[in-house]
């Protein structure tokens, strides 16, 4: 059984002009232990699709879907409360501006402690040695005075460190992480990846990554999906998508690789569909075909 | 990017220094922060030069003073063979206008309240006496050659896509045609398809005015693509510098190699390698 299996997602805003479909009936399913990227540019619905299953999209966004299973539960039927117990326990997620996800006002010490005491009701003594021992896990050094940092006292990498101490710190069965690297140097970018897929293996917990980096995709994937305009393109596993990709809007993307530039300019997204605005999806994606 | 050999230098920097004051608090004394400690370099006219490294390094401070926005501690700036007075009031708006700037982040570089066609002419309005007629035209021209189109010229920047905008920016710092174009990582903000576009505009503009470009950014991949030489910069020092090839296949510098050995491989055979090591992982 997978872990989290999502079938035929659609969410859709109203607008000015109609309703907009961000998510466009989209089916993803990941495993105990796998790693799976989705791939895609701004607006195609990579993250709205997440935000959908962590249920924090605003009230109003219309989210429909044939199934939504984590651990065969369904997760529409959950009472918000019950949903909220799960969320952040079970499911948790790593946002993508780690200084602007952190509140200005509290200590990271008090933010990481507030999580162990709602989701696991430890009290004061055991809460400050199981966020030492986090922050320990996450590679922050000085973890006892740490604690008592406010966000701006620390750098973009220790906040994202934080974030993901936050988010490990009630062992959840997935995490997701929303272009955890995107605001980072490439240095930092390396230890930070390494950090996560390192407690990936640790714990065996499944790993969503979304990010919009092929970089990212090729370094830390089992298993890619591939959005574009909210619709998924493509999904194949890691070596199959690089070695030999079957949507053309993944073959673009790939031809828009800085190393992989041939001759003096670059293959631009939109030459590849030769006026044709829009990519055609490859046909019909088996959903989970090679799990 | 073209192989004739000239020894038309358009930009040269020599020992070059930036330091910054912070003043003294409560039992806390005058501190001193070395943002840039001695950068020297040369770079001939149509050439790019790369400069690379982590946030903190310096890399914005330079560009802040071959721009003439910060004023350097020490060194000389020489442009196109005439050596820069950059003490304040020393600068003749013709210094200024050989050198531009496009900035990072298109979202914060452009007024909201202020038209594309105004953003244009703006640089126009204030050295030249050109009337607005001309102006217009001037504007309109240059929005079509950086692959916008005359119907943007009325219209608010919120309007435009974060690609889009960078076309702007870049379209306002040529307006004065300058001989210079610094550019401080800008397609650093922008998704790969629309980052090849913007990257392909910079190659065909640098063609067609004969720019000389100072291309800061962190992604190895894109300077790789874009650079004729490269400056690797590490706490206020250059501690790289050499062409493309030379840095790319013996970095000299412990700090170039980390570099180098952090940046995502996304080739086929490391992706082969690494799953293969994942499934020995997890078999044993």
């Amino acid at each position: 059984m997978a872990l989290l299996q999502i079938d035929n997602l659609t969410v859709e805003f109203e607008t000015a002009t109609g309703w907009f479909r961000a998510v466009d009936g989209v089916s993803i399913s990941v495993d105990k232990g796998e790693v799976l990227a989705i791939v895609g540019e701004s607006g195609s619905g990579k993250s709205v699709s997440m935000l959908a299953v962590m249920g924090l999209l605003p009230w109003t966004a219309k989210i429909t879907a044939d199934r939504m299973l984590f651990e065969g539960q369904d997760i529409q039927a959950l009472s918000p409360a019950a949903r909220r117990k799960l969320i952040g326990k079970d499911i948790a997620m790593i946002f993508q501006e780690p200084v602007a996800s952190l509140n200005p006002c509290f200590t990271v010490g008090f933010q990481i402690e507030e999580v162990l005491r709602i989701h696991l009701g430890l009290n004061k003594k055991d809460r400050r040695a199981r966020a030492i021992e986090l922050f320990k896990l996450v590679g922050l050094p000085n973890p006892e005075e740490r604690l008592n940092s406010f966000p701006h006292q620390m750098s973009g990498g220790q906040c994202q460190r934080v974030m993901i101490a936050i988010a490990i710190a009630c062992d959840p069965k997935l995490l997701i992480a929303d272009e955890p690297t995107t605001a980072l140097d490439v240095t930092i970018q390396k230890q930070i990846l390494d950090l996560i897929m390192d407690l990936q293996v640790r714990t065996g917990m499944g790993l969503i990554m979304i990010t919009h980096d092929m970089g990212v995709v090729a370094e830390t994937a089992d298993r890619v999906v591939v959005q574009y305009k909210g619709r998924k393109m493509e999904e194949a596993d890691v070596l199959s998508l690089f070695e030999n990709p079957k949507s053309n809007y993944t073959k673009a993307l790939l031809a828009a690789l800085p190393e992989n530039a041939t001759g003096d300019r670059l293959t631009t997204v939109s030459a590849f569909f030769d006026g044709n605005p829009e990519p055609a999806p490859s046909a019909a994606p088996s959903a989970g075909a090679n799990a | 990017m073209s192989d004739t050999k000239t020894t038309d230098t358009m930009l040269e920097v020599r020992d070059i220094k930036r330091d910054y004051e912070l003043p003294a608090g409560f039992m806390k004394p005058k501190k001193t922060v070395h943002a840039v400690k001695g950068v020297s370099f040369k770079l001939e006219r149509g050439k790019t030069l790369a400069i690379v490294g982590e946030s903190g390094c310096g890399k914005s401070t330079l560009a802040r003073m071959i721009t003439f926005i910060d004023e350097p501690t020490a060194g000389e700036l020489i442009i196109d063979g005439q050596k820069m007075d950059t003490r304040p009031g020393h600068l003749t708006p013709e210094m200024r206008q050989k050198v531009q700037i496009v900035f990072q982040n298109p979202y914060g570089s452009l007024n909201p309240r202020q038209k594309i066609g105004d953003v244009l002419g703006e640089p126009l309005a204030i050295n030249t006496s050109m009337p607005a007629s001309e102006r217009r035209d001037r504007a309109t021209e240059m929005l079509i050659k950086v692959g916008l189109g005359p119907e943007h010229y009325n219209r608010y920047p919120h309007m435009f896509s974060g690609g889009q905008r960078q076309r702007i920016a870049i379209a306002r710092a040529l307006m004065m045609n300058p001989k210079l174009l610094v550019l401080d990582e800008p397609v650093s903000a922008l998704d790969l398809s629309v980052q090849a576009q913007v990257l392909n505009l910079l190659a065909d503009l640098q063609d067609e005015f004969d720019l000389t470009y100072v291309f800061i950014s962190h992604d190895l991949s894109v300077v790789r693509y874009i650079a004729d030489e490269v400056m690797v910069m590490y706490f206020g020092e250059a501690v790289e510098y050499g062409t493309r090839d030379e840095v790319f296949s013996a970095p000299k510098h412990e700090y170039t190699q980390t570099l180098f050995k952090a940046t995502p491989r996304a080739d086929v055979d490391s992706i082969r390698a690494r799953v293969a090591k994942k499934k020995a992982a997890s078999a044993a």
